[in-house]
């Protein structure tokens, strides 16, 4: 998803500060057998932490990022940098996720390219880039590389994990795959499925990168990628991530350099909305590949609850967690009518769950923009999850009342 | 008062009881226009626990800050569910570490699946949804029992006010002018039995609240209660 424009923060100055990417190499001794029944291994993940895993190892909080995310959600890798983490804003020292509280895991996806393992990375069998050798891949698969990540990382459980769009279909599939390994499951901007017209998207996003000469059925030089495909893919797909009103608000029907109208069949530019999804495709194909889009499109459009476990309450019947709902108003790729539907089945099974639609005007973006509100309900889900994990331990936590 | 009054009461005849009676009324105890009743939280909140078994689902509809679900939990072992529009009611309840999903209650309960629960609860709402009667069969969908606490508005005060000053009640804590009060529907402890008759639910328990206590019978109670406690079923 692309990063946020303008977040809202309620504590400037409480950032988690510098960190760094860190490695790990995971299924060496035995390949991850993939859901289409491939097998690939070993796999490197590339994943940041923040905060302090505390003696008892129970205090972890596992980000999944969405489509075009990476493993850096908060801080920043040196001073210099610009912009922070995609969910800065919610990170951090006494912010919605607390860092003083918590330790936070954030890791980039199997079939990225920001460092984990991936069409881009060298196939040990060939010694060439896998391309489209890679395997296919689904969200489930995405959820097995995390799940060994943190077993990795010494944690047998996590207080909870969270994450919205794509990365919401991670929690949703970790909270049926690996039910024991999280007690919360916060599910944002997101749903069990995406709808017909989401795939239809994908569709156009991945026909834009076939029909681009210098694809080459995958097998582009990494510095000549197909770039006019992928940036098309990603003005098509930003669409999709703003509403009506944002866009009618932020541009409207301004033109770019001039009062006039050009007349020019050869000028791309003209309108202000024209040049925004032109630099939002020519910034995506600077950190993006192409065949990555390929594969985390399709897992997205693979991903469904129901087809999975027969019915969706039958997945939900799986989950031990608690569930944290929330969707967003404007938002018409993953509408509040799917976060509903996926409520309605976790209380058909008798799960504890609650539902938010929050209003914001943003669109499906709207979870990487408008913060606060989000904090204000992620923060004391986090809270009682973790007093009613030491009960379950039969502690009490001297932290909190009651 | 005493013997004078006894007095002139013997003499008196019957229209002149009644002006000197209306005279009295209006004047004394009705200074102040009527306010529908602030039942006590404390008061409604045990009523209903009274009524809900140890350990069953509980959904609490317009659950407010979540205070009566979390008693239900420390107090009962019960499962709670909250459903509310507010989103700061919304958060006070997780904030107490419970459930609560949004909901309009004016869209019915779409959401929560037939029979998930074994009461539904109500409480001084159904006067302020646009369709009190679905609502009503909504609950007796989620839930095998239905907990409603409704104002009676065939409370003497109510009927005087309406008499003698011409005047619509004035409801709740707050001044709500008949234009801007949340409260759409006026219905008597005997109009709501109609309406549980005409729907088929049946009326497992009413206890009508007098002065502030819920009593289990009372004399000419459509005229004494403020409000009323009632526990429904569906007529099997």
């Amino acid at each position: 998803m692309p990063s946020s424009p303008e977040s809202t923060q309620s504590d400037s100055d409480a950032s988690v500060g510098l960190v760094d990417v860190q490695t790990a190499t995971l299924f060496s001794d035995r390949p991850l057998t993939l859901i289409s029944g491939q097998q690939i291994g070993p796999v490197t993940v590339a994943f940041e932490t923040y905060g302090t895993l505390n003696e008892e190892r129970n205090n972890a909080v596992f980000v999944c990022h969405a489509l075009t995310g990476d493993a850096h959600a908060a801080g920043r890798h040196s001073e210099d940098d610009d912009k922070p983490g995609w969910w800065d804003p919610l990170i951090g020292p006494g912010r919605g996720i607390n860092t003083d509280k918590y330790f936070v895991i954030c890791a980039n996806v199997l079939g990225g390219c920001q460092g984990t393992t991936g069409p881009g990375t060298i196939n040990p069998e060939s010694g060439q880039r896998y391309c489209l050798d890679f395997p296919s891949l689904t969200v489930g698969d995405i959820v097995a590389v995390h799940s060994e990540l943190v077993k990795h990382l010494g944690i047998t459980r996590l207080c909870g994990v969270i994450g919205g769009s794509l990365g919401g279909m991670q929690v949703l599939d970790w909270s049926v795959r690996f039910p024991d390994q999280l007690a919360a499951a916060m599910v944002i901007a997101s749903g069990h499925h995406l709808s017909a017209q989401g795939i239809a998207f994908n569709a156009v996003g991945r026909r834009a990168i076939h029909a681009d000469p210098g694809f080459d059925r995958g097998n582009y030089d990494p510095a000549k990628p197909p770039q006019f495909g992928l940036a098309l893919a990603r003005m098509i797909a930003h669409i999709t991530y703003l509403s009506e009103d944002s866009i009618e608000l932020k541009f409207g029907r301004r033109l770019q350099d001039s009062d006039q109208f050009a007349f020019d069949m050869l000028k791309e530019t003209e309108f202000q909305i024209e040049s925004y999804l032109h630099y939002q495709g020519k910034r995506f194909v600077q950190r993006f590949d192409a065949n990555s889009y390929l594969y985390l499109t399709r897992a997205m459009d693979y991903f469904d609850l129901a087809e999975e476990y027969d019915s969706l309450s039958a997945a939900c019947e799986r989950a031990t967690a608690r569930f944290l709902v929330i969707s967003y108003d404007t938002d018409w790729l993953f509408p509040t009518s799917q976060s509903r539907e996926l409520t309605s089945a976790l209380l058909k099974v008798g799960k504890h769950v609650s539902f938010l639609e929050l209003e914001c005007s943003f669109g499906h973006d709207s979870f990487l923009i408008d913060i606060d509100p989000l904090a204000e309900l992620i923060h004391p889900f986090l809270e009682r999850t973790r007093v009613s994990e030491a009960r379950r331990r039969g502690q009490t936590d001297p932290g909190l009342p009651g | 008062m005493g013997r004078p009054i006894l007095v002139f009461l013997a003499n008196a005849t019957p229209s002149a009881i009644s002006l000197w009676f209306l005279l009295f009324v209006s004047f004394m105890p009705v200074a102040n226009r009527y306010q529908l009743p602030d039942i006590s939280i404390r008061l409604t909140d045990e009523l209903i626990m009274k009524h809900i078994d140890q350990s069953s689902r509980v959904i609490d509809l317009g659950c407010g800050d979540g205070r009566l679900l979390e008693r239900l939990r420390r107090e009962m072992n019960c499962e709670v569910l909250g459903v509310d529009l507010e989103r700061s009611n919304l958060v006070s309840v997780i904030e107490r570490g419970l459930p609560a999903v949004a909901a309009n209650l004016d869209e019915g309960l779409q959401d929560i699946p037939t029979g998930s629960f074994d009461y539904a609860v109500l409480s001084q709402t159904l006067q302020q949804v646009k369709q009190p009667q679905e609502l009503l069969m909504e609950m007796l969908r989620v839930a095998r029992r239905a907990l409603v606490v409704v104002p009676n508005f065939g409370y003497w005060r109510v009927r005087l006010e309406v008499l003698w000053r011409g005047r619509t009640p004035v409801t709740g804590n707050l001044p709500y002018q008949w234009h801007e009060s949340p409260n759409l529907h006026f219905m008597s402890m005997y109009d709501f039995r109609d309406l549980m008759e005409s729907i088929g639910l049946t009326i497992v328990r009413e206890s009508p609240i007098i002065h502030g206590h819920a009593v289990d019978r009372a004399w000419a109670a459509n005229l004494r209660a403020d409000s009323a406690f009632y526990l429904l079923e569906k007529r099997l």
